[in-house]
């Protein structure tokens, strides 16, 4: 591979001990294997970084740029690299300062034991909130103690959680704010005097953040926010009118008698007001959230009146009220209660969020979002549809909605994040006609198939001469009792017990459904589905069938064909005579979201059991040893978790790369395709016992 | 210290002195209601909320002896009902703890009764209908129980495995009642109660323990529960800082997740 660069950069290079020009040479490849042009921006730059920085801050450079480059492209990556500065700057800040990754997890589990709605944690360059997120710095590196610094991190989130909890944007602020002449200084006030109030509000709920806030401004000789002087003659009562049982409204209406003045600088954890974004975010969450809870309630309705939402008169509408009940630990003192004849209704799952959600917004429950939605076929005001698996390829895509999940890259010998958007696609259910053929076809077998089954679930067990058990051993104690006659010890061992061994297996199988399997190798599969589900079912075991296809990184694709929960019924045989041959197959990301899958799975042994015609192989790249190694990787990552992989393949040449991906004990290659029916049920009696 | 436990027959033991107890609801009139009329009783609801206190309480109100048998999935239905022992050369019969309850009329009480295996839980049936006697098969017998005898079970319907949950035929023999966490004023008064702490420091814990509530599902498999609470204010009594009592006697029994545990130990923080 050739990168061309200039004489300047060779002689750079050549600076160094040999050692270091290896190394140098090997990051400047590893972006070449990404792309070329981001090698030469790197060559490029080469010199200075090494002024500015170690070997191993600038591999984590490449890296931060090799990320940005796979989801913005070069000139994303090229920014990254411009940032050379500011990075090494940072670099050396992580010694004392708190990165935004190592602590956001962590934020976001606090934040939500805070109450309220559901808020995320990200980082911006600007620390605000926007009703649904909480947006920070990526670093934080005011203080020299690294714990001073995790604590600013955790005082800026109270405080912008505090924004959403107390009820800072329920009035329309950027109305109210355009009354003045200088909107931007009222904006300002506005800021100064909630802060007042939040800091009242923080100091009587949380008192030790409280402290915490008031510690850090003293250690960065910085006035503590009741500190903060209102200077002029009118109105230096004006904090004395702001406490604890304030309302935004009473800060509202404090503005005009501040106005004419400057306002004070704000405390550095304050952040800023982002109004448009939450009037943005709060105007759609208004009208998505009204509708599902008028859908909520005329579901209720349903329930207690027994017909359908569309049949419901204009009054039985509006039957349900909600009813104050004092809450001290909610903002305004009090929450809601639904009644429906007088008789308070229990909030059918997630209602309560929601509610909590609404009030957060509006203060109360007006009385239309009572009245039951009409039609009564649950549907949301559809959002713009980007999560529809058809605009995959459309200009408004975008991943929100879809599992991502990463992939392993072994030339860069690290994971791509978020790399593959995976989604769960509903497969129709077709005629059951396949079922019946096969098993008419088969029905021998499939006598012989549960008879060996049968012995493989647990039974019970008789054990004798146990020290403790059910019932006496009358054999061990005659046994034992002549033992004593004769002077010798008698033995304990004289009870019976029951044994009962209980399978405890979970087993996913995940079905090839690229093109490749089109004909006989797809008839072959739904055929073994069938006789192992008809197997299976006398077993007990736990089963799920997905089939799986991908067409590029972005169009990853499972179909549930039978989940955990899903009976064997004719709806899944009817999905099982459906599995038809789609696109390509890329392995790893399927992997990866069943080991996910499986960690909600509570059993003894789990296995995923792949049903496939070949190598993993899919567009941009995904084929070779690629393919092969990121395959490789996430069954690793099964392993890790305890679940056991299996393959089955009809591959002839499966042999070689298979014992590189699952290891030489963990598949089946099955030469012949009409074999496989007879042959999977074996295998899987074989692994499993 | 120098006392030494006494050894008594479950069947002896009573509870004379009057268990702390704090009614929700109408809870105890409908178990006393449901003991006079023999109709066995399920009581569910989340661990440490007040289960296993208000069978104490009960059991001391109508002065039976409370014998309780905590299930597990080795516990065979010659465990509940009794088993032939050897003895100087003859075999001897040993009644269970179903047993004894049957012919002492006690109150027999099955906690966390998914645990055992379903098998095991049928011997109760009989017990649980208006038949109300227990077939003894090994002895041939058919112990017929009296008016004083109470069977209860409890289960947790949240945490346990799909795999475990109570068959239709056993939980439809009994007359539900349902526990969950008391309201925050409630609790505050149990927690000032049983440790003996102000009212301000009950009211932070109870605040504490709807912190971690909110994060049950999103991390958290259960939040902290009356008795966790309980525990705190004890320790804290004795004079632990309210800060490490949180973190000892609630995150710690939790999570082990060091991220969870630092998330809830920086809420105590904010709290105290």
């Amino acid at each position: 591979m050739f990168v061309e660069v200039s004489e300047a950069v060779i002689q750079h290079l050549t600076q160094f001990d040999i050692e270091t020009q290896d190394t140098l040479l090997e990051l400047i490849k590893k972006a070449a294997d990404t792309n070329s042009g981001l090698a030469y921006q790197l060559a490029n730059r080469m010199q200075k970084a090494m002024q500015l920085m170690e070997i191993d801050t600038i591999e984590l450079w490449l890296d931060q740029a090799i990320d940005v480059f796979d989801s913005k492209g070069l000139y994303g990556a090229i920014e990254v690299f411009d940032e050379l500065e500011s990075i090494a700057h940072n670099a050396t800040q992580k010694l004392t300062g708190i990165a935004f990754e190592d602590v956001c997890n962590m934020l976001e589990h606090f934040v939500v034991g805070l109450n309220g709605r559901r808020l995320k944690i990200e980082t911006d360059k600007n620390t605000f909130t926007d009703t649904e997120s909480i947006f920070l710095p990526s670093i934080v590196n005011r203080y020299a103690e690294k714990d001073d610094n995790f604590q600013l991190y955790k005082c800026m989130v109270v405080l912008l959680w505090a924004q959403n909890w107390f009820g800072t944007w329920r009035q329309d602020l950027s109305e109210n704010f355009s009354q003045y002449e200088n909107p931007a200084q009222a904006k300002q006030w506005f800021h100064v005097l909630e802060i007042i109030r939040l800091d009242h509000k923080i100091k009587h709920e949380l008192p030790g953040i409280h402290r915490q806030m008031q510690r850090l401004c003293e250690l960065a000789e910085h006035p503590k926010v009741c500190d903060i002087i209102i200077r002029g003659q009118n109105i230096q009562n004006i904090e004395q009118q702001i406490n604890q049982h304030s309302h935004v409204l009473d800060i509202l209406e404090l503005i005009p008698e501040v106005i004419l003045q400057t306002p004070p600088t704000l405390s550095f954890y304050a952040g800023c007001l982002q109004i448009e974004q939450v009037e943005l975010r709060r105007e759609i969450r208004l009208i998505k959230e009204k509708d599902l809870f008028r859908q909520a309630i005329a579901h209720v309705l349903e329930d207690k009146k027994d017909k359908a939402a569309s049949e419901l008169d204009e009054d039985e509408r509006r039957e349900i009220s909600a009813q104050e009940i004092p809450d001290p630990t909610m903002p305004d003192g009090f929450k809601y209660k639904l009644e429906l004849e007088g008789e308070s209704i229990e909030p059918p799952d997630g209602v309560e969020s929601l509610m909590s959600s609404i009030i957060q917004d509006l203060g109360e429950i007006p009385d239309d979002y009572l009245v039951a939605a009409g039609d009564g076929n649950y549907k949301i005001i559809p959002e713009p549809e980007k999560n529809e698996e058809k605009n995959v390829w459309a200009g408004t895509y975008h991943e929100e909605g879809a599992y991502l999940h990463k992939e392993w890259d072994f030339r860069r010998q690290r994971y791509k994040k978020n790399w593959c958007a995976l989604r769960e696609v509903k497969l129709t259910a077709g005629s059951t006609a396949f079922v019946s053929d096969t098993i008419k076809k088969h029905s021998g077998l499939i006598k012989n198939l549960r008879r060996t089954f049968e012995i493989l679930r647990g039974e019970d067990k008789t054990l004798k001469k146990q020290p403790y058990g059910d019932d006496i051993d009358i054999d061990a104690l005659v046994e034992a009792w002549g033992d004593m006659a004769s002077g010798m010890e008698m033995s304990e061992n004289i009870f019976t017990k029951m044994h009962k061994e209980e399978r405890n297996i979970a087993v996913i199988f995940m079905v090839d459904m690229s093109g490749s399997t089109k004909g006989w190798i797809n008839d072959a599969e739904r055929e073994s589905l069938v006789l192992l589900s008809e197997a299976l079912e006398t077993l007990g075991d736990r089963y799920a069938i997905y089939g799986f296809t991908g067409n590029t990184r972005k169009r990853c694709e499972v179909y549930p064909i039978k989940t955990f929960e899903d009976e064997y019924d004719d709806k899944t045989r009817g999905r099982i005579s459906n599995i038809s041959p789609q696109d390509y197959t890329r392995l790893g990301v399927f992997i990866r979201h069943f080991n996910q899958m499986f960690e909600d799975i509570e059993a003894k042994t789990k296995i995923l059991i792949t049903l496939s015609d070949g190598k993993p192989e899919d567009y941009d790249g995904y084929r070779g040893e690629y393919g092969i190694e990121d395959t490789r990787m996430a069954l690793l990552e099964s392993r890790q978790q305890g679940v056991h992989p299996f393959c089955i393949t009809i591959d002839k040449e499966g042999r070689d790369y298979l014992k590189t991906m699952y290891g030489s004990a963990s598949y089946v290659v099955i030469d012949d395709v009409k074999q496989l029916p007879l042959k999977v049920a074996d295998i899987y009696r074989n692994i499993t016992s | 210290m120098n006392d030494i436990a006494k050894s008594l027959k479950p069947e002896e033991y009573f509870i004379k002195d009057e268990p702390y107890y704090e009614a929700v609801g109408s809870e105890i009139d409908i178990f006393l209601a449901a003991y006079k009329q023999k109709i066995p009783v399920l009581l569910k609801g989340p661990t440490g909320c007040g289960k296993t206190r208000f069978m104490e309480h009960m059991a001391w109100r109508l002065k039976k002896a409370l014998i309780t048998v905590s299930c597990h999935d080795d516990l065979t239905a010659s465990d509940l009902v009794g088993r032939f022992l050897i003895s100087g050369g003859e075999t001897k019969w040993i009644d269970g703890p179903l047993a004894r309850s049957v012919r002492h009329g006690a109150i027999c009480y099955l906690d966390e009764i998914v645990e055992a295996r379903k098998d095991t839980t049928v011997v109760i049936h009989p017990l649980a209908d208006d038949r109300r006697v227990l077939p003894m098969e090994k002895v041939g017998e058919v112990l017929e129980a009296t008016a004083d005898f109470c069977l209860a079970i409890s289960y947790n319907p949240g945490y346990q495995s799909v795999l475990k949950d109570l068959k239709q035929s056993t939980r439809q023999r009994f007359v539900a009642l349902e526990f969950d966490y008391p309201s925050a004023e409630l609790e505050t008064r149990i927690i000032k109660t049983e440790a003996g702490i102000e009212q301000i420091l009950a009211e932070r814990l109870v605040k504490f323990a709807h912190m971690t509530r909110n994060l049950k599902g999103s991390g958290l498999e259960e939040g902290a529960s009356t008795r966790l609470l309980v525990h705190a204010a004890k320790l804290i009594s004795a004079g632990i800082s309210p800060v490490d009592a949180c973190h000892t006697a609630i995150a710690q029994a939790l999570t082990d997740d060091a991220e969870m545990l630092a998330a809830i130990n920086e809420l105590s923080s904010s709290l105290f």
